[in-house]
Parts: structure tokens; C-alpha cells; sequence
């Protein structure tokens, strides 16, 4: 129940949000929309804690900026291969096991892979993601196992 | 403090443009498809980031701030699914990445099937 309330108030935030114009009618029609949708998703069964996880929102406040570092960090070690002369690649494909337990958690971890450039999930099989890696050390750094522990922390902070 | 702000927003917006351009640079000099998305992933994390956050310095707080965190926020939850879905269509094609090191069969019996770890449809 909380979950579609939530739903319900992110919905009419963002319509606000977008709208700009805050008159009696247009912000009654923003309120009738955000109902609307959420019964919608509920019927369509997007309501659920795969479509709008509020377990992790909490952790989602420490997991973005530290993700958002490690896109960075290896941002600029990819970009630093990419202006060598040499062009020093090391294509690497690997199997990496996710630890998460819910959807939405192997979904945040997945994409965390493809995000940071130099990795890119391309195939997930159970609780196994094949990862392409642009040099031999993306992938020694993923079955290291430290962005897994991270996302699974990040997946338990509720 | 104006000028401080300045500063710093085209700082940022020309860094974003560098990694704009070194994953450019990055498409052209790659050898295949899927070293090629790397590159490509400079642009759409550090380029898009920074360009917004130049962006945002130039807005000020406003709606136009939020709607340029929305479009980020955006990128940050499309990008990879793209990106994943383009690798994935590649190695359904039967298109075998140039690899220095294959690590699949390490960690488990080596399968024959040539898309690897796709989930069965």
C-alpha cells in the first residue's frame, strides 16, 4: 500500500515538476493523472517491487555517488587507452557470479557493469553475468568482486 | 561570484566535450563492434554527465536544473539497456568478439553455443 501511495506522490512531483504552471485546474488534472497512473500500473502489475523498488531508495543515496566515482575512475582509464598511440586492448570475456537476491538488485548490478565504461554485461544466465572487458584488468577487477559487495550492501540497506 | 560560477560551468562544459570527443576518437580507432561500444561509453557516462553539470552551473536553481537532472537520470537508466541490448543482438548475429583472453569456460564447462550466456527465449 505504501508502495502505490509513493508511486502515486513521485508521479504528481514529477508532473509539477515538468509542468511549471501551478493554476487550481492544471494542478487538480496533475493529481487525477498521477491516480490514474498508479491504477494503471497496478493493473499492469509495474507496481511491484521490480517497477518501483522504495526498498532501495534509501540505499540509493550512498550507492549513486560512489557509483558515479567509479564511472570516473575508469572513464578516465579508458580514455587514457583510447588516446594511446598504442592502443593497448586487451578484449577479455569472463563470467562473474551476482550475489544479489532480488531482481531489481542483479538489474542495478548489471547495468552498474555496462555503465562503467571499459565493461559491459552482455549475457546473464541464472546468477551468472558474461561480461565483455575492453582490457585484461576491468575483468580481473569484477571477479575481484568488489562492485558485487558494493551493489549487495547497496540491495540490504532497507 | 558570478564569475566563479562561469568558470567553473565552462570548465565543466569543456571537459564533457573532451570525453565527448575521446569517445569519438575511441568509435574511429577501435578494431570491432564490441570494443567499439566501449568507447562509445565514455560519451554517454563522462561526456553527458559533465555537459549537464556545466549546464546546471549556467541554469541556476530552477525547474530547468531538475528537468536537466531528470535528462541525466535518463541517460543513467537507458544507456545500459541499450548498450546490453546491442551486445546482445551482436552475439545473436553469430559476430564473435576480437578477444585477447576468453575467460568463459574457466569458471564453468565451455558451452557451444555460439551467443554464450544469452537466457533462453
Amino acid at each position: 500500500m505504501i508502495r502505490y501511495f509513493s508511486l502515486a506522490g513521485l508521479l504528481f512531483a514529477f508532473w509539477l515538476a515538468l509542468s511549471g504552471h501551478y493554476t487550481p485546474m492544471l494542478v487538480t488534472a496533475g493529481a487525477v493523472c498521477a491516480v490514474a497512473c498508479v491504477f494503471a500500473a497496478i493493473r499492469m502489475r509495474a507496481a511491484d517491487p521490480e517497477g518501483h523498488p522504495i526498498e532501495l531508495f534509501r540505499g540509493a543515496i550512498t550507492y549513486f555517488p560512489w557509483l558515479f566515482l567509479e564511472i570516473t575512475k575508469s572513464g578516465w582509464s579508458v580514455t587514457k587507452v583510447i588516446l594511446d598511440p598504442s592502443l593497448p586492448i586487451s578484449p577479455t570475456m569472463t563470467v562473474v557470479r551476482a550475489s544479489q537476491k532480488t531482481p531489481a538488485g542483479m538489474a542495478t548490478y548489471a547495468n552498474s557493469i555496462t555503465l562503467t565504461p571499459g565493461t559491459i554485461t552482455v549475457g546473464v544466465s541464472g546468477d551468472e553475468f558474461t561480461v565483455h572487458a575492453l582490457v585484461r584488468d576491468g575483468a580481473d577487477d569484477l571477479e575481484g568482486g568488489g562492485m558485487d559487495r558494493r551493489v549487495s550492501q547497496f540491495e540490504g540497506a532497507a | 561570484m558570478t564569475l566563479a560560477v562561469d568558470l567553473a560551468s565552462w570548465g565543466l562544459i569543456l571537459l564533457g566535450s573532451f570525453f565527448t570527443l575521446v569517445g569519438a576518437f575511441g568509435l574511429v580507432r577501435m578494431p570491432e563492434v564490441f570494443t567499439r561500444m566501449h568507447a562509445a561509453s565514455v560519451t554517454d557516462t563522462l561526456g553527458v554527465g559533465f555537459l549537464i553539470l556545466g549546464m546546471t552551473l549556467q541554469a541556476g536553481f530552477g525547474l530547468v536544473t531538475l528537468k536537466l537532472l531528470f535528462l541525466l537520470a535518463l541517460f543513467v537508466f537507458t544507456g545500459p539497456v541499450v548498450t546490453h541490448a546491442l551486445a546482445q543482438a551482436c552475439l545473436h548475429e553469430g559476430i564473435k568478439p576480437l578477444l585477447a583472453e576468453d575467460r568463459r569456460g574457466m569458471t564453468r564447462p565451455r558451452s557451444t553455443d555460439p551467443d554464450d550466456g544469452r537466457q533462453p527465449s
